[in-house]
């Protein structure tokens, strides 16, 4: 079996390594141009004496279309025109001046948190954000903006303040010493009791595989348990933690690997509406709220392996449940009759309404009822015999 | 138990004896207005203000007053009021100031300050119950000496009694009265003082001119802002609807005429043929009858015939209103607000008397920035000057406004509560005017009231002339004026508030246009000509799309 293994190893060999200065400098050159674009526009507009606007997409479940053919969420046609007048001129400043911000760190290839970008404000005088929650809501505009010429916030060096998930298995990611440019190679399988952490961009990365497939798993605890037992050794897979919903950074690092590295995705979560509608759902096909980078930020090719409800009862799990709080059930029923993606997935329906039907929840780690590694001998090798058999 | 004799009724009627009017004021002088010592002083120089500008008016001469007061002792006065009105012919003088309930005025349906007689007489009794001394009158008619007298009241006759009668052989005037009178009484700035009286009577009488000098020896002059004398006012016979039974009786005994219809006809306005027909007709009374030989009941039939016949409301050239024009001048002249607004009502009827509401608004302080729209559709803030002294007519945004009632030109200082105009006011919803208002309250705001009412006959509901009584006729002209001006005056504060807000929205784009052009700069990498440019043409562009 083992040597099976090594010569799947060798011949499954994946990297993506090749292309990705290249790639980086012509995103950066897009980015650019693109400020260069918006600014002009409005500029032009002033001019010749009309009201300068700035277009952006709406952000909302209800501006979201899901297609199983395109396989994630994509922007409906409403958008937001911001005109320039007395109420929007402040935001319509500070917009400008943020993507002045953004055009400098690009060219100089830094990168501001959020945080970070909110104190720079301190310095516009009367322009300044009072709270970060205002500088937040320009930033999502801004991105909002860009996202329709295929610009991310990424790109626009607007990083999100937190990291993205752990990662562990035979992966090596390539990095790149920001300073020197020289190349830095981390060893996923190599990481001890560790585990490598997800930049907050990740677009830059090189990445080597002989993995068969990626785990993406909700909590740290079960994480933990799979890593200390070596499960991505013994499975042959690369774990991720995704740590609840997951960042953007996480989903786009599992993109790559599901698109790049052409790696299958097995989701694993807790049986509960925010496990299936939340976390999985943005995992799958993105967010009604970042639907403009859904495109790069979803993983669509996933599947999810668990737990559903049916493993509830298949797995004796009934006595290990909690019933459903009031919250979890109107979560279900909105999604049963709002989200394009629930609605366009039959099975998700039956799924859901199934469990709506038991009135209760299981969490991953309900397993250790039958013993604590219970999940790594029986569950996941039960599970992963027919991955077929998953729910999209 | 102490033992008190038993009168007999003999011995009763032996006390019974008659009593002077003018002992009877000289015991309840708070009935005309002298129920204190500051309180006298004003009703002192208003009664001999009020009379010098009868006078002044019925002869046709711009009136021009001096006032002085001093203070001669700890609460001793000296209040000497000299007029350029006709003069008194001589042997009148004693009689107008020495004798109560001696008028002119009492008898005739025409509109004046003075009404009874009372007022100058009442105040020279004032002064000698309080210091001993009465009354001095120098009075120059024209092309005659003048005349000097001093009067002392024989409060018990009612009679004046004649101290030093001199003739003058040079006066300062041609012709023209003095008069001078020593009161105990006190002195005090501020609200119902000497000063406030005199600078309310300049702001309803805009034709006459006032020096005044204060015991402490400031000089004030109330420049007169018109040379037109008001329109002289008709004299008019009463109308039928205002007579009571027992006035009409007497008029009965008094008539000099033969027939019931001729008396109907001759005694009372708007009553021709046809109407007194009708009156007899209702009260079964034959048109031949002899006036002065109607019966009791008789005349009670009349009484109530005229109640039920159709009579029209009584000519109104018996009335001097002020005049919207007046008002304004007046109010301009003493008040500097940035808003004024006036309304002279149409003249309407209670109980038989015509009378005319006028109302005069001034609002808002123009010592503040105010704004103003420019050519180019800009808003700046324009500094007025202060040409007036303001005093404290004009109260703080925060005060309640400052109500001055006016009564055939004169103000009313006293008892503000209990005015018809007071409470006409308080029913006003002044919020839809851009004034808040208390519940039951007068509005608040920076703003004057000016009510004048013109009359015949001011219903006053004490002989002290302080507040006008609440006939429902007259508390509902008073709502229509004050409504009125309210409109234009709430239009006015809403057109400000609109331009305040307008010029606090183009402040705020003009705080963050700069930053656009920074930010453009910044991106597209021009100059800084060109970005002073640029936000210039967009601020331009701004300001024009703007509408006000």
């Amino acid at each position: 079996m083992a040597a099976r293994k090594k010569s799947a190893k060798k011949a499954r060999k994946r990297s993506t390594a090749r292309k990705d200065n290249e790639r980086v400098a012509r995103m950066a050159k897009v980015t650019l141009d693109s400020i260069d674009q918006v600014a002009g526009e409005v500029y032009q507009c002033i001019e010749t004496g009309t009201m300068p606007e700035l277009t952006m997409p709406q952000r909302n479940l209800k501006n979201v279309k899901y297609d199983r053919k395109v396989g994630y969420f994509e922007l409906g046609d409403h958008y937001k025109v911001r005109k320039l007048d007395v109420n929007s001129v402040k935001t319509f400043a500070q917009t400008v001046r943020l993507m002045a911000l953004a055009k400098e760190m690009v060219a100089s290839e830094d990168f501001a948190t959020k945080r970070e970008a909110y104190y720079v404000s301190k310095n516009w005088a009367e322009a300044k954000f009072r709270e970060q929650r205002e500088s937040d809501t320009v930033l999502d505009d801004i991105e909002g903006m860009f996202s329709v010429r295929d610009v991310t916030r990424e790109d626009l060096r607007f990083v999100p303040e937190e990291h993205g998930g752990s990662v562990v298995g035979p992966l090596t990611v390539l990095d790149r010493d920001p300073e020197t440019g020289e190349v830095i190679e981390s060893d996923c399988s190599r990481m001890g009791s560790g585990a490598y952490t997800v930049p907050s961009s990740v677009d830059h990365l090189g990445l080597e595989t002989t993995a068969d497939f990626v785990l993406a798993i909700e909590t740290g605890g079960m994480f933990q348990r799979l890593n200390h037992h070596r499960y991505w050794r013994t499975a042959n897979c690369v774990l991720v933690e995704m740590g609840g919903v997951p960042t953007r950074a996480t989903r786009r690092f599992i993109r790559r690997l599901s698109d790049d590295l052409k790696l299958p995705v097995y989701a694993f979560v807790d049986c509960d509406p925010y496990g299936i509608c939340n976390i999985y759902r943005t995992l799958k096909v993105g967010s009604g709220q970042a639907a403009h980078v859904s495109a790069k930020f979803c993983v669509p090719k996933a599947t999810f392996l668990g737990v559903t409800p049916q493993d509830i009862l298949d797995f004796g799990l009934k006595d290990a449940t909690h019933p459903l709080q009031d919250v979890d059930v109107k979560r279900a029923k909105d999604a049963l009759k709002n989200d394009p993606f629930v609605k366009a997935q039959p099975k998700w329906g039956r799924a859901l309404k199934s469990l709506l039907k038991m009135g209760v929840r299981a969490e991953q780690q309900a397993f250790a009822k039958w013993g604590l590694n219970f999940v790594i001998e029986e569950y996941l090798p039960a599970k992963l015999k027919n991955p077929k058999a998953f729910l999209p | 138990m102490a033992r008190t004799k038993n009168l007999t009724a003999e011995e009763m009627a032996r006390q019974q004896k008659e009593i002077s009017v003018s002992e009877f004021f000289a015991k309840n002088r708070h009935l005309l207005g002298f129920d204190n010592p500051r309180k006298a002083l004003l009703t002192t120089i208003k009664e001999a203000v009020d009379n010098s500008l009868d006078a002044c008016e019925e002869a046709g001469i711009l009136p021009d007053l001096r006032i002085e007061v001093q203070q001669t002792g700890e609460d001793r006065f000296l209040v000497e009021v000299q007029d350029n009105g006709p003069g008194i012919v001589k042997d009148q003088i004693p009689k107008i100031f020495g004798q109560l309930l001696y008028g002119s005025k009492f008898h005739r349906m025409r509109q004046s300050r003075g009404q009874q007689g009372i007022g100058i007489s009442a105040a020279g009794m004032y002064g000698q119950l309080t210091t001993g001394k009465g009354p001095r009158i120098t009075s120059k008619v024209l092309r005659r000496k003048a005349h000097r007298y001093e009067i002392h009241l024989d409060t018990t006759k009612n009679r004046p009694i004649i101290g030093k009668d001199e003739e003058l052989p040079e006066w300062n005037l041609k012709h023209g009265t003095r008069f001078t009178l020593d009161l105990e009484a006190s002195y005090q700035k501020g609200l119902r003082s000497v000063d406030d009286y005199l600078k309310q009577t300049a702001v309803a009488n805009p034709h006459c001119r006032l020096e005044y000098q204060a015991p402490d020896g400031t000089e004030r002059q109330y420049e007169r802002a018109t040379d037109t004398l008001p329109a002289k006012a008709e004299e008019i016979k009463p109308h039928p609807y205002g007579i009571e039974l027992g006035h009409l009786i007497k008029m009965l005994r008094e008539t000099k005429s033969r027939w019931l219809n001729s008396f109907l006809q001759e005694e009372f306005c708007r009553v021709g043929p046809k109407v007194a027909k009708d009156i007899l007709g209702t009260a079964k009374l034959s048109e031949r009858a002899y006036p002065s030989r109607i019966a009791r009941q008789e005349a009670d039939a009349l009484y109530r015939a005229i109640q039920k016949t159709r009579i029209s409301a009584p000519p109104t050239d018996c009335l001097s209103p002020i005049g919207e024009e007046r008002i304004l001048e007046g109010l301009q002249k003493e008040c500097d607000a940035e808003f004024y607004s006036v309304c002279t009502r149409p003249a309407a009827v209670y109980r038989g008397n015509p009378f005319v509401i006028e109302v005069g608004i001034a609002w808002g302080k123009p010592s503040g920035a105010e704004l103003e729209v420019d050519e180019r559709g800009r808003i700046r803030s324009r500094k007025r000057k202060r040409t007036v002294d303001t005093e404290d007519l004009l109260g703080n945004a925060d005060d309640t406004v400052r109500l001055l009632r006016f009564a055939n030109r004169v103000p009313l200082l006293y008892q503000q509560s209990a005015c018809a105009v007071t409470k006409a006011a308080i029913q006003t919803g002044w919020k839809n005017y851009g004034l808040q208002q208390p519940r039951g309250g007068l509005p608040v705001g920076p703003a004057v009231l000016l009510v004048h009412m013109a009359s015949v006959w001011v219903p006053f509901t004490s002989e002290s002339k302080e507040a006008i009584a609440a006939y429902p006729e007259i508390l509902k002209e008073v709502k229509l004026a004050l409504q009125e001006a309210g409109r234009k005056l709430g239009a006015y504060i809403r057109k400000g508030k609109r331009l305040k807000r307008e010029f606090e929205k183009r402040s705020y784009i003009d705080k963050y246009i700069p930053h656009i052009g920074i930010g453009l700069q910044e991106i597209l990498g021009f100059g800084d000509q060109e970005r002073h440019d640029l936000v210039e043409r967009l601020r331009d562009s701004m300001e024009t799309t703007r509408k006000i």
